[in-house]
């Protein structure tokens, strides 16, 4: 029926906050209470250098992460080279690296023990 | 009297060590790489042996290096270790000089006053027990020293943290009974038959004046007898280990041994060398300035020891090397720790007591089945001109701080120098981060990445500005390109008289970055240039000594605000003198400078921005000319 348009309805796309998995959140947030500072101003993402090559910016990355995405989140968070550059430029002083370090820390630790 | 039941705590404790750390020895000797091995078993037949045997005199007995950074420490630590050196030695040669027969078993020698009681009365002896008396009392001036730190923490050395454990309270117990013990010992024997010297001849006869000195005797020679005996079976679980370790790491030091990339031989024997002298605290900025007191290397090299979860305390530090050039026993921290970021976070499991003696062989990094996918795929080999003489490399922090590249690109163009701009459009990063975060895989995808650029440019030289890059260019690329940083460049375009620069009259103090300075040795050059072109004052803090500016990459953990602490400080001492310029040749120092408050009439320069300003350029007038010379060439 839909095909006969010629469009289709868009697949919904709701975040439902009660049954994400905020478990990545927590475990970056516990150990990097900076990261509650973030204002998503995205400077971070203006001077990545990982940025520069690829897809990547870690305003999206926190908002992600914040809203338990975690799918996109170990998609791309390799992507960064801990460079540090967006530490540098952040003006909440939000310690930016560790969040990605702890990011990659938390995927490792549940995916070892599974909870 | 032959023989007494008292000696035998003593001797069974002797032997216990002797063979204990005999053992311990051949252990981490078979444990070492083959080229290891034959490494130390040259140095036993060369010179490495003489050298050895002089170093552990003047480290593990005199402790020169301590007495040179706090006299109050290097006495304590000399006084217990060369006065109980001196006790044996002088004790045994008394025993076999003095004694019925020559040649006694070690118990004659270090119970001689009761074996022979009546002893040094008169002539020779007399001056011996003078002598002996004397060591004595360096010892226990030495041992209240210690005692009074132990209870007033702070005076001289580390401060006082965990709670020590069970065995670690009674190992220090008996340390510290084992010579007043000995002094009451001698002393009510020596009350009782009217011998001995100053101290303890003196002390037995007041004691005898209002005591029964004979009865009182016995008990305290068995005090300590075993005294003695519990410190020499305790002694493998408590730091006391660091006797015996550090002369095997003298040894293998002076035979070319080094720690390595992974946990093994070497660095259990530097591990437990380590003596907790506490000198690495005080030079620690992160203590100093920004009141983490937890993760110097002192703390972590004893969490090691003890086999706790240290990962955290091994991330938490700038890895400036400061404690590493103050540690007076040499222990290589950084690569300590870095041997632990590598390995991550480590299975926990519990530690027994045997665990002080039998330690696990082997804590290298598992293979814990992580996927071997790249992360860095999205890289495309990177695009380049082929063939310029130079290869400039900016680096990722230099690109937060454009005057240096715009400096650079001044300088090279004044020195007529063909070069190319490899990372213009943004760098992929040199991998050191990752390095210094403990992810070699990763970190070596973008040393691939850039080196094949490097290779392809077919540049037989490469610079670049920042220091963080430049030793990982030395310490990880393995190119066939010299690689110099920029103040080594332009020192070498100045003496070839490439640049022609003026004498700014301006005043200067040059501040040595952690990662040039003390991680690659680059201490002349940088000051080469400056006195050139500048009046290079002195700071407090020069050449091994430097400062970190606290912004290192190094530390993933420490809060910003932290940092604003450490750097606030670093430039209130920089600038005691007012200089017009703070210089630095790194952009991470550079930039992180700046949160903090400058003087006025002070600003903070990099060395090629301050090399840039002081080009001579031509007159505008030469310039006119050579272009109407040419317009005119054109014409005709
Ligand atoms: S720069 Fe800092 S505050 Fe801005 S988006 Fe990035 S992390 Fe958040
Ligand atoms: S550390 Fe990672 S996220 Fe930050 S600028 Fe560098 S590559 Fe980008
Ligand atoms: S690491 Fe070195 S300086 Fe620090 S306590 Fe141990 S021996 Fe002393
Ligand atoms: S390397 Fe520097 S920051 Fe780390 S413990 Fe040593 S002195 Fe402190």
């Amino acid at each position: 029926m839909a095909r006969n348009f010629g469009f289709a309805p868009i697949k919904g796309r709701v975040i439902d906050f009660d049954r994400n998995d905020k478990r990545v959140f927590e475990y970056v947030l516990e150990r990097e209470p900076s990261f509650a500072l973030c204002i998503g101003c995205g400077g971070c993402a203006a001077t990545c250098s990982a940025a520069n090559f690829t897809e990547f910016s870690l305003r999206k990355l926190n908002i992600l992460i914040r809203r338990g995405e975690n799918d996109e989140v170990r998609k791309i968070v390799d992507r960064c080279m801990l460079c540090g550059k967006c530490t540098l430029v952040c003006p909440r002083g939000v310690n930016t690296r560790n969040v990605v370090f702890l990011t990659r820390e938390a995927f490792e630790e549940f995916d070892n023990y599974a909870i | 009297m032959p023989f007494n039941p008292f000696v035998i705590p003593f001797n069974i404790g002797l032997y216990f060590i002797i063979l204990y750390v005999v053992a311990r020895g051949v252990v981490w000797f078979r444990d070492l790489p083959r080229t290891d091995k034959l490494r130390m078993q040259r140095g036993f037949f060369g010179r490495p042996f003489i050298l050895s045997i002089k170093e552990i005199f003047m480290e593990g007995l005199i402790h020169r290096k301590i007495f040179k950074v706090n006299p109050v420490l290097g006495y304590m630590h000399m006084s217990l270790a060369f006065g109980w050196f001196l006790l044996i030695l002088l004790g045994t040669i008394e025993a076999d000089i003095f004694g019925e027969k020559h040649l006694n078993p070690p118990y004659k020698a270090i119970f001689f006053r009761f074996f022979n009681p009546d002893h040094g009365t008169a002539g020779l002896a007399k001056h011996y027990g003078f002598l002996m008396d004397l060591i004595l009392a360096l010892i226990l001036s030495g041992l209240l020293i210690a005692i009074i730190k132990r209870f007033w923490s702070g005076i001289v050395g580390m401060k006082r943290t965990a709670n020590l454990k069970f065995l670690d309270k009674v190992a220090l117990t008996s340390l510290w009974l084992i010579f007043p013990s000995r002094l009451l010992a001698e002393s009510f024997t020596c009350g009782a038959y009217g011998s001995g010297s100053f101290l303890t001849g003196s002390l037995g006869t007041a004691l005898a004046g209002f005591l029964p000195a004979e009865i009182m005797a016995y008990p305290f020679w068995w005090l300590y007898s075993l005294s003695l005996g519990t410190f020499f079976i305790l002694l493998p679980r408590t730091r006391y280990m660091h006797i015996p370790s550090e002369m095997f790491l003298i040894f293998m030091r002076n035979s070319g041994v080094r720690i390595g990339d992974q946990y093994g031989s070497c660095a259990d024997v530097q591990i437990h060398a380590c003596s907790s002298c506490g000198i690495c605290l005080n030079v620690c900025q992160l203590s100093t300035s920004a009141d983490i007191t937890n993760i110097q290397a002192a703390y972590f090299v004893k969490g090691l020891k003890r086999e706790d979860d240290v990962f955290d305390i091994a991330l938490n530090c700038l890895m400036c090397g400061r404690c590493d050039e103050a540690c007076p026993v040499g222990i290589e921290l950084g690569p300590l720790r870095m041997i632990h970021r590598r390995a991550g976070d480590p299975p926990k499991d519990t530690m027994s007591i045997w665990s002080g003696y039998l330690r696990l062989r082997n804590q290298n990094i598992q293979d814990n089945g992580e996927s071997h996918i790249t992360a860095f795929q999205y890289l495309k080999p990177q695009p380049v001109k082929k063939g310029p003489e130079v290869l400039y490399f900016a680096g990722c922090m230099t690109h937060l701080t454009p005057g240096i590249p715009i400096a650079m690109r001044k300088i090279f163009e004044a020195a007529g120098i063909d070069f190319d701009f490899m990372d213009k459009d943004g760098s992929v990063c040199c991998g050191r981060p990752l390095t210094l975060a403990g992810k070699d895989r990763e970190a070596r995808e973008l040393i691939r990445n850039n080196s094949d650029a490097i290779w392809r440019s077919g540049a037989k030289t490469l610079v670049t500005s920042c220091p963080i890059c430049y030793k990982i260019f030395m310490e990880s690329y393995h190119l066939d390109v010299e690689v110099l940083h920029h103040s080594q460049y332009i020192n070498r375009l100045i003496e070839e008289e490439k640049l022609k620069l003026n004498f700014l009259n301006k005043s200067v103090i040059y501040h040595d970055p952690c990662e040039l300075g003390r991680g690659s040795g680059i201490y002349s050059e940088p000051r080469r240039v400056l006195i050139h072109i500048s009046r290079l004052g002195k700071s407090n803090h020069e050449k091994e000594d430097a400062l970190c500016c606290g912004g290192s990459l190094a530390n993933l953990k420490i809060d910003r605000r932290k940092i604003t602490d450490i750097v606030s400080d670093v430039v209130e001492e920089l600038t005691l003198s007012n200089p017009d310029y703070l210089a630095t040749a790194c952009p991470l120092c550079k930039k992180t400078f700046g949160k903090a408050d400058i003087k006025a009439g002070s600003e903070i320069k990099d060395i090629a921005e301050i090399v840039a300003m002081a080009i001579v350029s031509e007159p505008p007038e030469a310039i006119e000319l050579k272009k109407r010379t040419k317009l005119e060439k054109v014409s005709l």
